[in-house]
């Protein structure tokens, strides 16, 4: 495995009073896609919430080997690490391309910013279709590529998805995980996916942590976990 | 026919004012959920600002600039130290805060400048231009002053993209985090804009209602029916509001109600809005599959 990306040791995370991980580690590596799975209420969307600095944390978080834990949740944003969040995040009022336009806000080269516009029209051609329509009128299949282009105008170097699958037809589920596929291997974005849909991540992504309760109870190779019959009936339904 | 006409057009040019008024109340609105009731008080110090700025010896256009930037900044420093801390105790701490910001520019301008009525200087010539007797130059040029700053704000967050990132905070703080954009900052900037407009308004209206700290109490009156006739929400609405009840007050004062009761109109504005359509004329509906 190449240098980890992302470093989580030892992290804590709570709402309010309510602590929801207990002493959390896992690790992403460079230009792979891992996934996070887990039962619900494991605390897989809080993990991301926590790397984003959007839940108060306790613990080590390293973003290629510097610390980022207790960073604005904006100045993470700028060290090019991009959340397509629970339930998509939309700007519902402004247009499909103000949402994208947005994605881009910290970028000051405006030439590659118009070239990126092309390239997510070209993952996604049907929001060059509705380019100009208010996002709050996408279908959540659309709404959905619209959020992943949004997070990938900001040029991250780690795409953080949480349920990309939320609530869409198994064919626009289908549909987004080969773009995510194709997303990660040329756009050279490594990518940490939350799925409650175990059979589709695991097949996805490269490296797997299952979390349970707060914690992180295994890792491995996703084929590792595919093929281990007792962590698929205990943890995944599988 | 000619004294209707004359109505109209002066309710024209003080609806400009009110429309300014009323689409910083928008913005602030629009930008945190909460009506700044300091709003005219704010622009009421600003004017006075600028007649100390022209007492000074400054001419009219520097004074003038002078102040919209120093209320610019006045708006940004008010929000960082006064209101950021109450930005999430619940609405109620944010209006009493307001009404606090109020009461502390009234007494302040009254202290410092006096209560006595004063006469604020207008920049465009004291005659009528055409020889007509519908306008005069003070009553064309505030309205040519009011309708450039609307067109600058309008461009401003239309066309930039700190003007989108300031639309994107206020709808969906959490995704605007997400994408990098300085939240907190954006509000402090809203706030420094609506003081500027603010500003703008108080040294227009100021010739015609004289300057006195409370001056503009009955302009906030004004411009909140405005906003509400035309959609708290909606900035547009705001505008065409401010110019309906410009000119709903000045021909209601000239053959209804009679002057010492046109604010009566501004009320009956509020409330009729309030019981027919809350929404206001524009208000806003958000459309969203679901």
């Amino acid at each position: 495995m190449s240098e980890a990306l992302l470093t989580v040791a030892g992290l804590d995370a709570f709402y309010g009073p309510t602590q929801v991980l207990h002493g959390c580690g896992f690790t992403v590596p460079e230009s792979g896609i891992t996934a996070l799975l887990g039962p619900n209420g494991a605390g897989k969307t809080t993990a991301l919430r926590a790397i984003c600095g959007m839940v108060r944390t306790r613990g080590d978080i390293r973003f290629q080997g510097k610390p980022i834990g207790g960073l604005k949740t904006e100045s993470i944003a700028r060290q090019g690490i991009a959340h397509v969040p629970d339930g998509r995040g939309t700007f519902l009022e402004l247009t499909v391309e103000e949402n994208l336009r947005l994605g881009a806000y910290i970028r000051r080269d405006s030439r590659t910013v118009s070239t990126d516009f092309e390239r997510m029209y070209g993952y996604f051609p049907r929001l060059k279709e509705r380019r100009r329509q208010q996002a709050g009128t996408l279908s959540g299949g659309e709404q959905q590529m619209l959020a992943i282009g949004r997070a990938l105008m900001l040029r991250p170097k780690l795409l953080l998805l949480d349920e990309p699958s939320f609530g869409l037809a198994p064919l626009v589920v289908r549909e987004i995980f080969e773009i995510m596929r194709a997303i990660n291997r040329d756009e050279n974005v490594s990518i940490l996916l939350v799925e409650q849909n175990a059979a589709l991540a695991l097949d996805l992504a490269d490296t797997t942590h299952l979390l349970e309760t707060g914690r992180v109870v295994m890792s491995g190779r996703s084929e590792t976990v595919r093929n281990d019959e007792a962590i698929r009936r205990a943890y995944l339904g599988l | 026919m000619d004294a209707l006409l004359h109505q109209v057009f002066s309710g024209l040019a003080t609806g400009g004012i009110y429309a300014s008024v009323a689409l910083a109340l928008v913005m602030i609105y629009n930008a945190t959920n909460h009506i700044n009731f300091a709003q005219g008080e704010m622009a009421m110090f600003a004017t006075y600002v600028a007649w100390s700025l022209i007492e000074g010896g400054l001419p009219y256009w520097a004074a003038f600039s002078v102040t919209v930037g120093l209320a610019f900044l006045g708006g940004v420093v008010l929000e960082r130290v006064v209101i950021r801390p109450v930005e999430n105790a619940p609405g109620l701490s944010a209006v009493i805060v307001s009404i606090g910001i109020l009461v502390i520019f009234n007494s302040l301008a009254g202290w410092w400048f006096s209560y006595t009525t004063r006469s604020f200087p207008s920049p465009f010539p004291d005659s009528r231009p055409f020889g007509s007797s519908l306008l005069s130059y003070h009553e064309l040029g505030s309205m040519g002053v009011t309708l450039a700053m609307l067109v600058a704000i309008y461009s401003f967050f239309r066309f930039t993209s700190l003007g989108l990132a300031m639309r994107a905070a206020a709808q969906n703080p959490v995704s605007s985090r997400l994408v990098g954009i300085r939240v907190g900052w954006m509000l402090a900037l809203g706030w420094g804009l609506a003081a500027a407009i603010g500003a703008v308004a108080g040294m227009m209206v100021a010739p015609i209602v004289f300057l006195d700290p409370n001056m503009m109490g009955g302009i906030l009156v004004y411009a909140f029916a405005a906003a509400l006739l035309g959609g708290i929400n909606n900035p547009w609405g705001a505008v065409v509001g401010g110019f309906i009840i410009g000119v709903l007050e000045n021909l209601a004062g000239a053959y209804v109600v009679g002057t010492e009761l046109k604010l009566t109109v501004a009320l009956v504005a509020i409330i009729g809005t309030l019981v027919v359509k809350p929404d206001g004329l524009l208000g806003k509906t958000v459309v969203s599959r679901v």
